[in-house]
This record gives C-alpha cells, structure tokens and sequence, in this order.
C-alpha cells in the first residue's frame, strides 16, 4: 500500500504505508515547494495538513505528537504544542487560526 | 452486666483487627478507665492490618501495617502479653490460662480468636515448602523460601488464592492456581465474571487449572515439594505450595469450655454478641452470628466489636447480619460485588455488559420493578462506589446506562450528587453521605467518621463528595496519575502504550491516539522500567517511537527554525585537549553555532534532522556519547576542580562527579535532573541548587537533595552526611528511584519533595531508614538501569532501520529542507528567521 496525496497536479505518491509509524508523522515535500505533513493513526488512517506550523513559521508539525480529542486525531506542535485538529487543519487552541489540509488516500502498490 | 469486683477486669483472648477495634471502643467509651483491660496475643506482635497483608510485597512494612497508634496501650492501661495464647478457659473459677502458665481472672471475656486456614488433608501437605496465607510470619517464610525457588502453585482460587498468587509471581515464581470450582473467585462472582477474571489472569502469565482439585502434594528426594498431582490425573511441577483453600472459625477454646458452638463451626453468639455464657463474648471470625453465618470479612467484625463494646456499658445495640459487599484490586485487576449478586432473589433480572477483549464485565441484578438488589463487577469497578449506596432503591438512570462503558450508549450524568444523604457511602465503618458531606477535607472525614480508613474502596467517591474535589488524572487519557500508572507499568509488567491506553484509560479514551500529555510520560516510565521489564530499553524502539516528544525522537534538541542542537556529554565538566578538538572540528566542518553551556558542556546549534547522523558518528568514534540534552533524564554533574588542584579541597571531586554522571547517564525520570559536587564547604561547582548535590567533607561526602535553579530557585537539603563513597552512591540510587517512581510527570525534585507528606523527614525515613522496606528494590531497579545502559546514539548508528527517520523528506531521502536557513553573526552562524515567512494558512476550501 502506498499513500497517495492530491496535489494541484493529481494524485502523488509521497510512501509506502508501512514506512509509517502509527502516531508519528513524516514530511513530505510537494512540486510548489511547499511541505505537508502526513500522519498515520493506530487504525491505518492516514492524514495530510502542512508543515509549517503558523505559530513559529518553522516547518515542523510533521514531528509533533498525535493524540485524540473528543474522538478526533489531532497533532500538537512541537514547539509551542498548540494542537492542530489532523481532518479539518483547525487549531484546537486558537479558533482563528488553520492549516491547510490535502485529501489523502491509500492505494494499493502497483 | 454486674460488676464482681471494684474495678472489673476484661480479658481479650486474641489481638487481630477485630480485638483491637473492639479495645479502640472501649478507650472511646470510657470504658479502659473504669475497667482493667488484659489481653492475650498469640502473635509476636500486635495487631496488624491482614486485609492489607499483601502490601508487605509491594514495599510496606511490618511496622507500616500495625493498627495501634503510638502509646495506645499505655495511655488507656491496657496490659498486652504478646506471644502468649490463651491455653484453656475455667469458666466457673471465671480464669484464662496462658501457655507461659499465667492465670488471669476475668469478669468479662472476649473471643476474638479469628480464623485459621483450612488445608485439605492431601498427603505431603506439611512437606517443607507448603505455606498457608494468613499472617506476617507466613510471608516472611514464604518470601525466605522463596528466595531459592522458581515455581510455585495456589490451592484455591479465591479471593485469597488470587492474592497468594500475586504476590508469589511478584517474588519470580512461575505461579499456577488451582481452584476445585469450575471458575475463580466462586463465592464473588458468577461465571461471566470468573471469564473476565481468568482471561485477564491468564494475559498475566498465571497458569489457571479451574475444575480440578489437588490430590497429592509430590515431595522430592529431599522430602521437600516438587509437585502436585491434580484430580485429573495430571502432575504439575511446584517448588512451593500454598493453601488458601477457605478458612476455619478459630472455636476450639471455646469449644473446650463448654460454650455452644455451630455445627460447621463458629462460636454461637446472640445479638448482642454473648455466647452462651453471659459473661463471654465472641467477635469477629470466631463467632457465630444470630443470622447463622460466619463472617470472613472485617466489617461486620467490626461491627460486632462495636455492639459488644456498647453492651458491656448497658446499652442496646444488635449486630443481625451485615452486607458481604466487597471490592478487591486483586494482581490488578478489579472485582466487585455487592448485594444479591448471584440473583437469588426470586423474579430477579440480570443486566449484563460484557467485553472480553478489554476484560470487562459487568452484571447488575434488578427486580421486576427496578430496584438494584446487587451486582458484579470485573476489570472496571469504577462505579462501585456509587451502585452499592444505590442497591435497595430505583436508581435515577436505566441499569443499562449504568453498565455501559461511558462513550458508548447515552451519557450518564450520575455522579454520587445523586445519591441520598442516608446513603452509607463507607460500609467499613457505616458512615453515610451526609457525615461527610459535612466535612471539609478527606483528612478531616477520616479523622471524624473512619471512613475510608478500612478497605479503601469508598475513598473515590468520598473525594468525589467534598468540594475541592479535583481530578488527579494525568490528562484526559488517564484518571490515574504518574506515579499511579508506573505502578500499573510495573506490577503488570505492560510494555505497551496502546495496551495501557485501552486497557486502563478512560473509558472514552480507549482505542484512540492519546495526547500529547500522557504519551511522552508512559514512554519515560517505560524506559525507566524497560530493563527490569525485560523490554528494549532503546527509547525509538516500536511503539516507543510514536511516544516521545521531537526532541527524544531524533535524540536532539528542536531549535526556533526546526533545525537541532548536539550535546555530547562531558562528564563532570573535564574533557581532554584531544576531544575539544574533535568538537571543535565537527562544528567548523558543519557550519554549527557552538557555546559553553550552563551545564559545564559544549552545545552545537544549527544542525539539520540529515546531518545529524553523520555529526555523531564523528563524536562517537571520538569516544563521545549522548548527552541527552533532550530528554526527561539525567542531565550533567557539574564538578569543581577539588582537591587535586585546589588549594582548599578535601576530596577529589571531579572523579566523583565523573563517576556519578556516568552511573546515571541515560535514566529517565518524570523531569530532567541535575547534579553537581563540590570539593569544600565553599562550594564551587554549586551543589545546593541541584537535584542531588554533593559537598565535601574531612569525613566523606554531605548529601543534599530537592535544589533546583530556574523559574523557581530552591537551595537543597542536607539529607545526610560525611558519608563514604559507596554510602553516597547507595542513597543517591535510592533517592532517583524513589523520585522516578512516586513524582507527577513534570515535577522537577523539589517540587516533589515540597509536596511529600512529612517532608525531608519522611524521604529521610524511606531512603536512609528504609522505612517501606522499599530500598532493596530500589537499588535493584537501579543496578538494572546501571548494567543495561548503552549509549543511544552509538546504538542508533549501528542500525540502518533506526537511520531511516532521519531525513527531512520522506519523498526525497537527501534533500535538506530549504527553510533552514543560517545567516553569520560574531563570526558564526544564526538561524535566519526571514526563511520562515509564513505561507497562507486557510482550511481546504
Ligand atoms: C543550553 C543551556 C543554556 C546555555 O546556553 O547555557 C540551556 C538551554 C535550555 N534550557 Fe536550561 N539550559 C542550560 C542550563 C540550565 C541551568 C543551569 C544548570 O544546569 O546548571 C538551569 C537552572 C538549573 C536547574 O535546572 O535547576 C536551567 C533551567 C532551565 C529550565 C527551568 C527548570 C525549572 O525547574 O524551573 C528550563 C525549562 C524546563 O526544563 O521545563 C530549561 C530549558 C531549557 C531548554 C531545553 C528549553 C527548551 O525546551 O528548548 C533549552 C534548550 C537547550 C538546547 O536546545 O540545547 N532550562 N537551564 C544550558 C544547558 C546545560 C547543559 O549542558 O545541559
Ligand atoms: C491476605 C488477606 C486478605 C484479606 N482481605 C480482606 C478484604 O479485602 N476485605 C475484608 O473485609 N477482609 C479481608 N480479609 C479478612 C480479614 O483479615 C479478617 O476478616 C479479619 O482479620 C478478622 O479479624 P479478627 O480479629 O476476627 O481475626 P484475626 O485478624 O485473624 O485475629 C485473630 C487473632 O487472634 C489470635 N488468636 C487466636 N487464638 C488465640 C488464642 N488462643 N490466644 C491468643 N490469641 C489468639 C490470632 O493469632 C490472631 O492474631 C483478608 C484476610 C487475609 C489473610
Ligand atoms: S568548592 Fe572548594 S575545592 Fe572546589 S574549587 Fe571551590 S574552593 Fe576549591
Ligand atoms: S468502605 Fe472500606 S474504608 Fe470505606
């Protein structure tokens, strides 16, 4: 299985889904330039938001921790450890503020 | 009851838990004053706590479980004779004669003779190595026995069988259980609940034969046990037996006197508690009360003690029967019934929630019309508390709601609010909602109603009643704190999160990711465990990976722009030209910012998550190590130059510092811990303001304890002094793991040590006087740490899978990340922020 993430120019392949570490998120780069962070749950889910963590400007969520919070993932960052709701890119501790998430899938290794 | 002589004189034959609450009535009636108070003591010592018997396993001392406060005894004139059981009874010269011979007149006496375990009469059951579970000499033999061995089996799966078992896998035994009923606990629970406790038993690693009885203890060439040979014809290796097979009302001097006594067993008592001798009594497991049973349980001993005390002084009161509601943490595990819990209540309707996968089970029996008649409850009893007021009456919610974990089904907003105010919340002491309600605090509700000072079971919803009540819980994950859940970690020996997580979480927790909070904690406490647990004590390891926070997941500190810093350790402060070199060397060559840091070491900023390999494996073939900058762990032991070159030094402190910082790199703890020695009084390297601080002395070394710098400053405290070499590092072994299992995640040592119950006095106790009898467990999760410690930076270079996360793409192994950025600054190097300008941020429309 890989996982797939929708760019501006389709569907691209960022990882196989076993190099994932439930709970643990990689970064992967994108064609713009610009980095997403993905993230793997117990259940096999994965999730895709950005990597720039807005509080900081540093590119870095894909290293915070994943938790649950009234039965919805989320990734606190790892620098000031606000929390980023992983399906809607909200962040739980400040309404205002977001990051962008990308639709992502798992498709099977051709 | 008539007074013979001017001041009468009381004889009490036994001083178990039940004798001394009958005396504690006495003294708080007045009684001790205007009578003479004798007692007689069969054991060595005075009455103790058995239902926490256990607890002497787990650290707690003889001593800790003794019932009688200070100069009980003295204050109220009370003559103990310990050692001494009473022989025989002449009840018409009205004496009591002990086995020294002693004659004692009575004009009242009390029978609080207890119980002895019944051992089934298999051959081979006094073989040296069969044991009975009842009292602190029988688990002083058991765990001496022990000590050679490596199985062991329980006669009887019981509530006391499960305990023995317990407690012999605790002391390294293989242990098996065998129980003759076709499931465990079969007084208790009912056999969906005996599932539940058996397959959680049996996860523990316990052996459970259920259906099947011992026929023949099998003894080796030395006469000694070897076996047993079951009923079903197998034979199972033990090297040590202990038979909780039920126990036996202790009646036999009362038997020999003439008094009436039950056909099963038990001294005939009325209501009131007499025999059939008005001037006798008997209390507690020796007796048999007016409702025709015998009761194996302290409170309704208790209450016995209490309705003989009241009718000694002339008043009424009437001990008829009492609740056999229990709630046990049984290995862990916990069991609950209460009231009719089997449904014999004729029409009776049973609710039953069941999960096998987590190991939960719960049954609760109604009548037709609603009302709760009782109940069983396994692997999560938290509603104990609140069902066993409610058992009598229609609760407020469906029994449904009441049984369905919280999450799944309609909330269930019942907190004990809903309870009435005649509810007896502690059944150990009979004391109702409303006497404490009118208390301020838990220390003021056991001081004036007892409660929760029995069994304990009632205390969370107590806690729940007062009005500061707060939530200890560690985050949303857990209601346990940190030093809850390490024992949970240690005694059922989990090595996983999500086990623990779905297992002992919250309920609405379980299944899920859990939090940011508790992830980093179970990892620390599992680290910390991982070599007594026999688990990879490598922190990236697995699961261990998705638990730790950035900075321990790529064993480097996260700087403002997402690149890292590198902490070689340097212990004590002393490095060779050589290796200053070296670090001066890898920074020129990778471009890093390097500063001296607080902490006697060399820090190197600027480093991407790509180049940190490769900067180790220059320090690690430079015979450099991590320093662990990064994780909740030991961090430096600053030193001062000492003796050797200074003119005021007494000892050589840098090689002590040295050797101190090389015992404890790499031990985790709930926070960082610092430590420093200095070589005098003048105190150079800055000791007092350490977690541990050492100073020299003429005589050795002073200890200091609880210092800490930051937001907070606290000088630390002597602890002890002028201690040698090995008695230092035997204390400071201690101190950690005293600090590492019992503080909240977070709590640096002072903090903890502000927060101790008896202060400096009480660590003092547990650390130098071994007060809880806990140090030699101590210093063997130490010398555990000590022996299994690898460097993990060099493991995590030796292994091609560990490197793989060490890049800053996964889609493009090798490319640095374009955002960090440095720009120089006093001839080095600073991160450029202007890198980071931020990108819009919006949601996905
Ligand atoms: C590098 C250093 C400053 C320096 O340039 O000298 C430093 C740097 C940091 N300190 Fe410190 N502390 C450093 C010595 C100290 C000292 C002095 C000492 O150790 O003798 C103290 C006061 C002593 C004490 O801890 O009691 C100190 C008290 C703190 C505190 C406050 C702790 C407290 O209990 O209040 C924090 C915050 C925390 O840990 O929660 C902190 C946290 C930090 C962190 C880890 C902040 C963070 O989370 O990013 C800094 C990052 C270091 C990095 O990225 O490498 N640092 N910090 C020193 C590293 C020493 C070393 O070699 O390991
Ligand atoms: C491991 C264990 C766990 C338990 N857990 C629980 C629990 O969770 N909940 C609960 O309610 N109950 C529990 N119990 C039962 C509880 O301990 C007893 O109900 C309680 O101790 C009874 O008190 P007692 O004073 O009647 O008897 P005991 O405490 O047995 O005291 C009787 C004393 O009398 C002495 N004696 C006997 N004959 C003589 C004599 N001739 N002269 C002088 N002294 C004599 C005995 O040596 C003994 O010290 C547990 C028991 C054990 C062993
Ligand atoms: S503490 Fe004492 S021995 Fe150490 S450097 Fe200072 S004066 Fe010298
Ligand atoms: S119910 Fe046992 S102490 Fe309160």
């Amino acid at each position: 299985m890989t996982v797939e993430l929708r760019v501006k120019e389709g569907w691209l392949t960022v990882c196989e889904l076993s190099s994932l570490t439930p709970g643990r998120g990689v970064a992967a780069l994108l064609p713009d330039g610009s980095q997403a962070a993905v993230f793997v749950d117990r259940a096999g889910r994965p999730y895709a938001i950005a990597n720039q963590d807005p509080f900081t400007g540093a590119h870095v969520l894909s290293r915070g921790l994943v938790g649950t919070l009234s039965g919805r993932p989320f990734v606190a960052s790892p620098l000031l450890k606000q929390r980023f709701d992983l399906e809607s890119g909200r962040c739980l501790d400040h309404e205002e503020v977001a990051v962008r998430t990308y639709p992502v899938r798992t498709a099977a290794t051709s | 009851m008539a007074a013979a002589t001017p001041t009468p004189a009381i004889v009490l034959i036994g001083h178990g838990m039940v004798g001394q609450r009958y005396l504690e009535a006495l003294a708080e009636r007045g009684a001790t004053a205007t009578h003479r108070v004798t007692v007689l003591c069969e054991e060595p010592r005075p009455a103790y706590d058995r239902v926490h018997l256990t607890s002497y396993f787990s650290g707690s001392t003889p001593e800790d479980l003794s019932m009688v406060p200070d100069g009980f005894m003295a204050e109220h004139g009370i003559e103990l004779h310990l050692d001494d059981p009473a022989e025989s009874i002449d009840r018409d010269a009205r004496t009591v004669t002990s086995r020294s011979g002693k004659v004692f007149p009575y004009d009242v006496l009390v029978l609080a003779t207890g119980s002895y375990p019944f051992v089934p009469p298999v051959p081979g059951k006094d073989a040296p190595g069969c044991f009975v579970y009842r009292t602190i000499e029988d688990l002083l033999a058991i765990e001496e026995y022990a000590k050679t061995r490596t199985s062991g089996a329980v006669v009887g799966g019981g509530l006391l069988g499960l305990e023995a078992a317990g407690a012999l896998q605790g002391l390294g035994l293989a242990t098996r259980i065998v129980e003759f009923a076709p499931r465990l606990m079969p007084v208790q629970v009912d056999d969906g609940g005996g599932a539940a406790l058996l397959r959680t038993i049996e996860s523990m690693g316990l052996t459970v034969h259920t259906g099947v009885g011992t026929q023949e203890v099998v003894t080796g060439d030395d006469g000694s046990v070897c076996g047993m040979k079951l009923s079903d014809g197998s034979t199972v290796a033990a090297d040590l037996v202990v038979f909780s097979a039920g126990v036996r009302p202790r009646d036999q001097l009362a038997r020999a006197a003439g008094l009436t006594v039950g056909e099963r067993g038990g001294i005939g008592v009325d209501a009131r508690c007499r025999t059939s001798d008005p001037r006798v009594y008997a209390i507690g497991e020796c007796a048999l009360a007016s409702d025709g049973r015998v009761y194996g349980l302290v409170a309704p001993g208790y209450e016995m003690a209490e309705t003989a005390a009241e009718d000694l002084l002339g008043r009424d009161k009437e001990f008829t029967g009492a609740d056999l509601s229990t709630k046990l943490k049984l290995l862990g595990v916990d069991v609950a019934s209460f009231g009719d819990a089997h449904g014999a209540t004729q029409g009776s309707l049973d609710v039953v929630y069941s999960d096998s996968r987590s190991g939960v089970y719960k049954k609760l029996v109604v009548s037709p019309d609603g009302v709760l008649l009782g109940g069983v409850l396994v692997g999560d009893a938290d509603s104990y508390g609140l069902l066993r007021p409610l058992t009598g009456s229609v609760p407020p919610v469906t029994p449904e709601q009441l049984v369905l974990p919280a999450g799944l089904g309609a909330p269930v907003a019942l907190g004990p609010s809903a309870l009435p105010d005649t509810a007896v919340i502690c059944s150990c002491h009979n004391v109702t909602k409303k006497a404490i309600t009118a208390c301020a605090d838990l220390a003021e509700v056991k001081k004036c109603t007892k409660a929760g000072t029995g069994c304990g079971s009632c205390v969370k919803v107590i806690g729940q009643l007062l009005p500061s009540s707060a939530d200890k819980g560690l985050c949303g994950c857990f209601p346990y704190t940190r030093a809850e859940l390490y024992e949970i970690v240690r005694t059922r020996r989990l090595t996983s999160y999500e086990q623990l997580l779905d297992g002992h979480g919250r309920p609405e927790a379980r299944g899920g990711e859990g939090c940011e909070v508790c992830k980093p904690a179970v990892g620390s406490i599992i680290a910390s465990l991982a070599p007594t647990l026999g688990a990879s004590g490598y922190v990236l390891d697995g699961e261990q990976a998705a638990l730790q926070d950035t900075n321990d997941h790529f064993l480097a500190n996260l700087q403002r722009n997402g690149s890292y810093s590198v902490v070689p350790r340097i212990p004590g402060g002393e490095i060779t030209p050589d290796k200053l070199i070296v670090i001066g060397e890898v920074a020129r060559d990778f471009g890093l910012y390097a500063k001296i840091t607080g902490g006697q070491r060399i820090d190197l900023f600027g480093a991407s998550v790509d180049q940190l390999p490769r900067i180790w494996a220059r320090l690690v073939d430079a015979g450099f190590e991590s320093g662990h900058a990064y994780g909740k762990a030991l961090r430096t032991v600053k030193s001062c130059v000492g003796q050797t070159w200074c003119r005021y030094g007494v000892q050589d402190s840098v090689r002590m510092a040295i050797d101190l910082e090389l015992r404890y790199r790499g031990l985790r703890a709930p926070h960082k811990l610092k430590s420093a020695v200095s070589g005098c009084a003048r105190e150079c390297a800055e000791a007092q303001s350490k977690d541990f601080g050492v100073i020299a002395t003429a005589g050795g070394w002073n200890l200091y304890v609880g210092g800490n710098g930051g937001a907070t400053p606290r000088h630390a405290d002597l602890l002890a002094q002028d201690l040698s070499d090995a008695e230092l590092v035997r204390l400071i072994d201690r101190f950690l793991m005293f600090y590492i299992r019992t503080a909240e995640q977070l709590e640096r040592t002072s903090t903890w040590l502000d927060r101790m119950e008896g202060g400096l006095a009480h660590l003092r106790d547990v650390i130098v006087h071994d007060s809880l009898g806990l140090c030699a467990e101590l210093e063997s999760l130490m010398a555990d740490h000590v022996s299994h410690y690898r460097d993990e930076w060099a493991e995590t270079l030796e292994d091609p899978e560990r490197l793989r996360r060490f890049v800053s793409f996964v889609n493009a192994p090798g490319a640095p990340d374009p955002t960090v950025k440095f720009v120089p600054e006093r001839d080095q190097v600073k991160p450029d922020l202007s890198a980071l300008t931020l990108l819009p941020v919006g949601g996905t429309r």
